[in-house]
């Protein structure tokens, strides 16, 4: 890999041992990819939480992240960042750890965790959706960002440039202000590979999930154009169809002609490839997909609802707040609703998380139960909004999961029965 | 029964041998293992419930969340990382999965390894050298 005068002097232990060893790791994963060379970045997104077991296998925030962080066997003292970086979703939400089964021990070393953080000069945002809470990359922007959900909505819907990146990567990343030019970086790469018409019409965030989850699903990660959309998405349904199509498949990059940043034409959309294969989705196809994202789901008692996956706009929490206004979760189950603490904060000054909690559900910050890997205690059955989070916490938990609309999941909740269909 | 020999693109570089577990389809890292026992859990895959750790895993690529290469660090941590990565496609989260995993990986063979190799053949993955050779059981 071809490095430039200031990469080569960071890889020479010029701006010190943290930024030499983070340059290290680049390098051995640039030539990994086969990357010719590396590019700037002042826009990364990571992860750097240490829980409890690494602590303990560790000692210090220091030797936890020289480890995991930049795949350093020498324990490096962590410097400030070199550029712009917040760190994504984390295991808990501080208000309320004890209900996702953590303890005090584990809310003492989660602060801590913020604290160091802080200190390193990462903007705690503590969201899977930091574009919805400043952090908005322009087009043609070099990113470093982890998070396959925002991934795929910066590269897509806002024409950003970034791989999904991992743990290592982007704490290398923060501190050299470097990333391997590869993948969707290059210009080339981002151009459409498979074409979807859509033979059915597209209109709710549940329909969005459904497309999502399929195109996911058959094309991989590869780079489909969706085409034959009627109706404009609102930023929250585009926001699910990424989230859904990067679970189901590896999708980082899609395009929706006359909608998304790169694309104003199908002909924008390909520009020199030719489609290498055409996909339909129709009534079978969305009918097949709801099957498949509804095949752990067997009893239809629900005890826990979840929304929020990735993180609610201050505009879901808004409507969801319509739907449940005057009515009351039936005893026994647990409705929580999770987004950034920026969105929260808004939300008690709007008196939206008071009708949450008059509802009896929670509206909870920093984190989702995949991704801390938890579930109110004693549930087995969940119904959800998210076809990201209906993916993911069936294997981790072990829960039922049903998929189904906002509405569908607020019926549940005061019932205590799954009733949704298609 | 004789070798076959592939050959192909260094990721990682190492030499080892061991059993081959194999799958066509691609593999979540986070949400899709369990770095604590080395084992598949995604229940939609065709390995849900195999064990990887000590195998020469041969795949499709990776999929699914950025935890992927986070997942299987842990695993190494955890002394249940695969002997060996050989895969078809190369992506961010599989190139640096493989780095930290710190095991020799092979990538863009001259044939198609999930085809070649089956679950229970015999594979020395040369990393240095990107060669892949198998012993069919």
């Amino acid at each position: 890999m071809y490095l430039r005068d200031d990469e080569k002097a960071m890889l020479d232990g010029k701006e010190g041992l943290a930024v030499q060893k983070a340059m290290e790791m680049l390098v051995r994963y640039g030539e990994a990819l086969g990357a010719e060379k590396l590019v700037d970045t002042n826009n990364v997104g990571g992860y750097m939480i240490a829980d409890k077991v690494q602590m303990e296998r560790f000692g210090s925030f220091n030797k936890v992240f020289s480890e995991l962080s930049i795949d350093s066997d020498t324990a490096i003292e962590f410097p400030k960042v070199k550029v712009g970086s917040c760190q994504f979703e984390t295991p808990m939400d501080p208000d309320y750890y004890h209900l996702a089964g953590k303890t005090k021990e584990d809310y003492d070393l989660y602060q801590k965790n913020m604290e160091f953080l802080a200190n390193m000069g990462i903007q705690l945002m503590c969201t899977c959706t930091p574009y919805q809470v400043g952090n908005v990359p322009v087009k043609g922007e070099h990113c470093a960002w982890m998070e396959s959900s925002a991934v795929v909505y910066i590269n897509s819907v806002l024409g950003a440039r970034t791989n999904c990146e991992g743990r290592e990567s982007t704490t290398s990343a923060m501190l050299t202000g470097k990333i391997p030019y590869w993948g969707y970086h290059i210009p080339e790469n981002r151009l459409g590979t498979h074409l979807v018409e859509v033979e059915c019409d597209i209109k709710t965030a549940k329909d969005w999930g459904l497309l999502g989850y399929y195109v996911g699903k058959i094309v991989q990660d590869k780079v489909p154009v969706i085409n034959n959309i009627k109706h404009n998405p609102a930023m929250d349904m585009i926001k699910h169809f990424g989230a859904a199509a990067a679970s189901a498949g590896g999708i980082e990059m899609y395009h929706i002609p006359g909608i998304t940043a790169e694309a104003n034409s199908l002909q924008d959309a390909f520009g020199k490839n030719k489609p290498r294969e055409l996909i339909t989705f129709g009534k079978k196809e969305k009918e097949e997909t709801y099957e498949i994202l509804n095949s752990i789901g067997k009893k239809t008692e629900v005890d826990f609802v979840m929304l929020g996956c990735p993180h609610y706009s201050i505009d879901q929490i808004w409507n969801l707040c319509k739907m449940i206004e005057g009515k009351k979760v039936k005893d026994g189950v647990n409705f929580w609703v999770f987004a950034a603490q920026s969105i929260k904060d808004l939300a008690v000054r709007n008196g939206f998380e008071k009708i949450i909690n008059d509802f009896g559900g929670l509206l909870m910050r920093d984190c989702c139960p995949a991704l801390g890997r938890f579930k109110p205690e004693g549930s087995t059955v969940m119904a959800t909004d998210s076809a990201k989070q209906g993916h993911y916490l069936p294997n981790m938990t072990g829960i039922e999961a049903w998929y189904g609309s906002t509405q569908e999941c607020v019926d549940a909740a005061v019932t205590g029965r799954w009733g949704g269909k298609l | 029964m004789g070798k076959i020999i592939l050959h192909g693109r260094k990721v990682v570089g190492g030499c080892v041998e061991g059993e081959a577990l194999v799958t066509t389809e691609t593999i979540s890292g986070w949400g899709g293992i369990d770095p604590k026992e080395g084992t598949i859990i995604d229940l939609r895959h065709e390995l849900a419930g195999e064990k990887f750790a000590g195998k020469v895993l041969v795949y499709q690529g990776a999929k699914g969340s950025s935890g992927w290469s986070g997942q299987f660090h842990e695993a190494r941590l955890n002394n249940v990382a695969p002997l060996a990565m050989v895969f078809n496609e190369t992506t961010t989260k599989i190139a640096l999965g493989a780095v930290v995993t710190r095991v020799p990986a092979v990538t863009d063979l001259d044939q198609d390894p999930t085809k070649v190799i089956a679950t229970g053949d015999w594979v020395k993955v040369d990393g240095d050298n990107g060669i892949v050779e198998v012993t069919k059981k």
